[in-house]
């Protein structure tokens, strides 16, 4: 009955020291959240208007690209459209070559995770530099991000000192202490600002209104990454277009507090054209399948996403199995849903991790029903042929048995037989439920028996 | 039992009982305590024959078409009735939210059901003294009672705190209630969840019952068998042990 990631999470769970701490790292992160969220009076009144805003613009995404995009070239910016990866990668690839660009500093952004642009440009002779820690900690290390906000969280101070050690960021041998360790790399990230000849940043926001791209970082790192380099090019989502400050206003708010449990973060920086002693500004806004989940009727709303990273946080399967135990690149309830619209065949594994707790969706701060649509992609497994078929089995056995009162009668009737089973072949390895569970005991009489009785 | 309430406003209402599969094949004393508390409140309760499923099993594995030809047989076995209550509230949540959608219609029964908890204290309106039982439970908040009945206030939401199921148990005698860490986290039961992802249910499973036993807590006690089921499965293979009750049985203790 295992799925894909059943499987990796049987495996996570193995350490459980790791396990355990993991489990209340993040749990530690909703409590904060938890805290932010009751610090503010008019939280759920601000989630509804989030949702609401999100949804009308999503709705009218047409008007409110075409004036975000004329903003931004009133302002000189290039603005560029990508309809998937492959072209999104061969646009930057080209605005690189054209600057004869050896090395590019970049600041987080999942976008070009999903884009796998950083393998695209290295393979062309292309130096790309992650500046935000936990982004370069996992890129000298050879992994993907294990969260969207925290990517490198499932390492410790002893993973990233040795790291740093071997790379020859570090130089004192032993000393795994966060703040040296920090300061080090502060030290390297600097030599590559300044070395670099162009900067991505990857957007929180677009703003319709003004043109502007707005990116929240803690670092300062995107700033960092543009204020050296003379080029700047900056990935965003279709999806990521707010119409005015007004509504960004609102998102501020949220997205900090939902996602780290911090009032705001450090920065949010606003970039409207190249800065005078730089080149160019160039935004690509990308598609990539995004145009077409406008149009499904039951995941549509999935787009609302700010990517605050709440629902990984209070998912008690994503504590407890990891962000690798799913096999799309976001993980957690929102990485679910978006790895189904990716591509449901490769991804109908994940669907299976989720208890329909529905603390996703009463976290979310743009109020995306996320356990809701999970449910419903359940529902199409079968469609897609990658239901489970001893699941499909147990519950078609369930609807012969429930359909027909007479046999549920009699099978409730004799259920107590089943006590006689010896111990050693029930709780066996081919009943599933006993790996992590005695077997219970079933009573001598069902209660539609015993109800005859005392209704008498 | 000795004496026999009455609420006026109650007079003259049907209620029917629904005795979920689980509930009437593995615990029938949960079956037994809904009635005879909803009995000892003087309300005049039915328990149709032949009720078997409500289809929330395999809803939730993903086969909801099969859920169909229960969701209908449910409709007919207790649409006549004001109140369908049932000591359950993930089935009680998918009748009353997935019924509509499953049979196409403005269901009566979506309309009418009730979970026992909620069914006492909105509708009934509870204030009398209940049951006794003179010990220390921690309360098991479902989620489907937090998130998809409203019975508590969820841990997620800025909201006014409230605990309906903590309400009812204060009305019985001796009794001391706690709530564990993490009030409402999920025990990780989940329906096929618990066949399917078996290492991390069991792992919640564990969690959630030490945390109930931190509080120093005898019973656990909630408003779902299932996840009593499953908390119930993992202490004893972990060896673990506290005891579970419905909270209906502690209402109903010694009535």
């Amino acid at each position: 009955m295992s799925t894909q990631h059943s499987k990796a999470a049987k495996e996570f769970l193995k350490n459980q020291t790791y396990a355990k701490w993991h489990d209340a790292t993040f749990w530690s992160v909703r409590t904060k959240r938890d805290n932010m969220a009751k610090g503010l009076a008019e939280w759920e009144q601000l989630r509804e208007k989030a949702s609401a805003i999100k949804r009308h613009t999503i709705t009218h995404l047409d008007e409110y690209l075409e004036q975000f995009s004329s903003q931004a070239e009133k302002n000189g910016t290039i603005v560029h459209w990508a309809k998937d990866a492959e072209e999104f990668n061969e646009i930057v690839y080209g605005i690189l070559k054209q600057h004869d660009v050896k090395k590019m500093v970049k600041s987080k952004s999942m976008l070009t995770e999903e884009c796998e642009m950083n393998p695209y440009l290295e393979a062309r002779g292309i130096e790309v530099v992650e500046t935000d820690l936990g982004e370069r900690i996992i890129q000298l290390k050879g992994q993907k991000p294990s969260h969207i906000v925290m990517p490198a969280i499932h390492l410790s101070h002893d993973d990233v000192g040795e790291l740093f050690e071997e790379k020859g960021i570090s130089t004192e041998k032993g000393n795994h202490d966060p703040t040296y360790l920090t300061y080090r790399a502060r030290l390297s990230l600097r030599n590559e600002f300044l070395t670099a000849d162009a900067g991505m940043t990857g957007a929180n926001f677009g703003i319709a209104s003004t043109g502007d791209i707005v990116v929240c970082t803690n670092e300062g790192n995107a700033d960092m990454s543009t204020s050296c380099p003379k080029l700047h090019i900056a990935a965003i989502g279709l999806e990521k277009i707010i119409p005015n400050y007004d509504c960004l206003a609102v998102f501020q708010r949220m997205l900090c507090r939902a996602g780290t449990g911090q009032p705001t973060t450090t920065y949010t920086s606003h970039f409207r054209k190249a800065r005078p002693t730089a080149k160019e500004m160039h935004i690509i806004l990308v598609d990539n399948g995004r145009s077409e989940w406008i149009g499904h009727p039951e995941h549509w709303e999935i787009l609302k996403c700010i990517r605050c990273g709440s629902c990984m946080n209070t998912c008690p399967v994503y504590r407890r199995s990891g962000g690798y135990s799913y096999s799309y690149f976001i993980p957690g309830p929102v990485g679910i849903n978006l790895g189904m619209l990716r591509d449901h065949r490769k991804h109908s594994g994940n669907v299976s991790a989720c208890t329909l707790c529905l603390s996703c969706q009463t976290v979310c701060p743009v109020k995306i029903d996320l356990g809701d649509q999970i449910y419903k992609w359940r529902q199409q497994l079968d469609d897609f042929g990658t239901a489970n078929p001893e699941k499909k089995l147990m519950c078609k056995g369930m609807s012969v048995l429930y359909g027909s009162p007479g046999l549920y009668n009699l099978a409730t009737g004799i259920a107590h037989w089943a006590n006689l089973i010896p111990s050693p072949i029930m709780n066996c390895g081919l009943n599933p439920w006993a790996e992590g569970h005695d077997m219970f005991k079933f009573p001598k009489r069902p209660f539609h028996e015993m109800i005859k009785d005392i209704e008498k | 039992m000795h004496h026999h309430l009455s609420y006026q406003h109650t007079n003259n209402m049907k209620i029917g009982l629904f005795v979920p599969c689980y509930v009437d094949a593995l615990y029938p004393e949960v079956g037994v305590a809904t009635y005879r508390v909803l009995k000892h409140l003087g309300l005049d309760v039915t328990y149709p024959a032949n009720q078997t499923c409500c289809g929330q099993p395999m809803a939730n594995a993903g086969f909801e078409r099969q859920a169909i030809p229960l969701a209908s047989k449910f409709e007919d076995n207790f649409k006549q009735f004001d109140y369908v209550v049932a000591p359950s509230v993930s089935c009680t949540a998918f009748v009353r939210l997935n019924y509509p959608r499953l049979l196409n219609h403005e269901c009566e029964t979506a309309k009418k059901s009730m979970d026992i908890v909620e069914f006492l204290h909105d509708v009934v309106k509870v204030d009398c003294r209940l049951g006794t039982f003179p010990h220390k439970v921690s309360l098991h908040n479902s989620c489907h009672g937090v998130r998809e009945l409203g019975l508590s206030s969820p841990s997620e939401m800025n909201v006014t705190k409230f605990n309906k199921i903590k309400d009812l148990l204060q009305l019985v005698q001796g009794i001391e209630v706690v709530e564990p860490d993490r009030s409402d986290e999920c025990c990780g039961f989940g329906g096929m969840f618990s066949v399917e992802e078996t290492a991390v249910s069991a792992q919640m499973g564990r969690d959630k019952v030490e945390r109930h036993i931190a509080t120093g807590a005898e019973y656990v006690t909630g408003p779902d068998c299932s996840c009593l089921m499953h908390m119930a499965g993992v202490a004893r293979k972990q060896g673990l042990r506290i005891e579970f009750k419905h909270v209906v049985e502690i209402l109903a203790a010694g009535l």
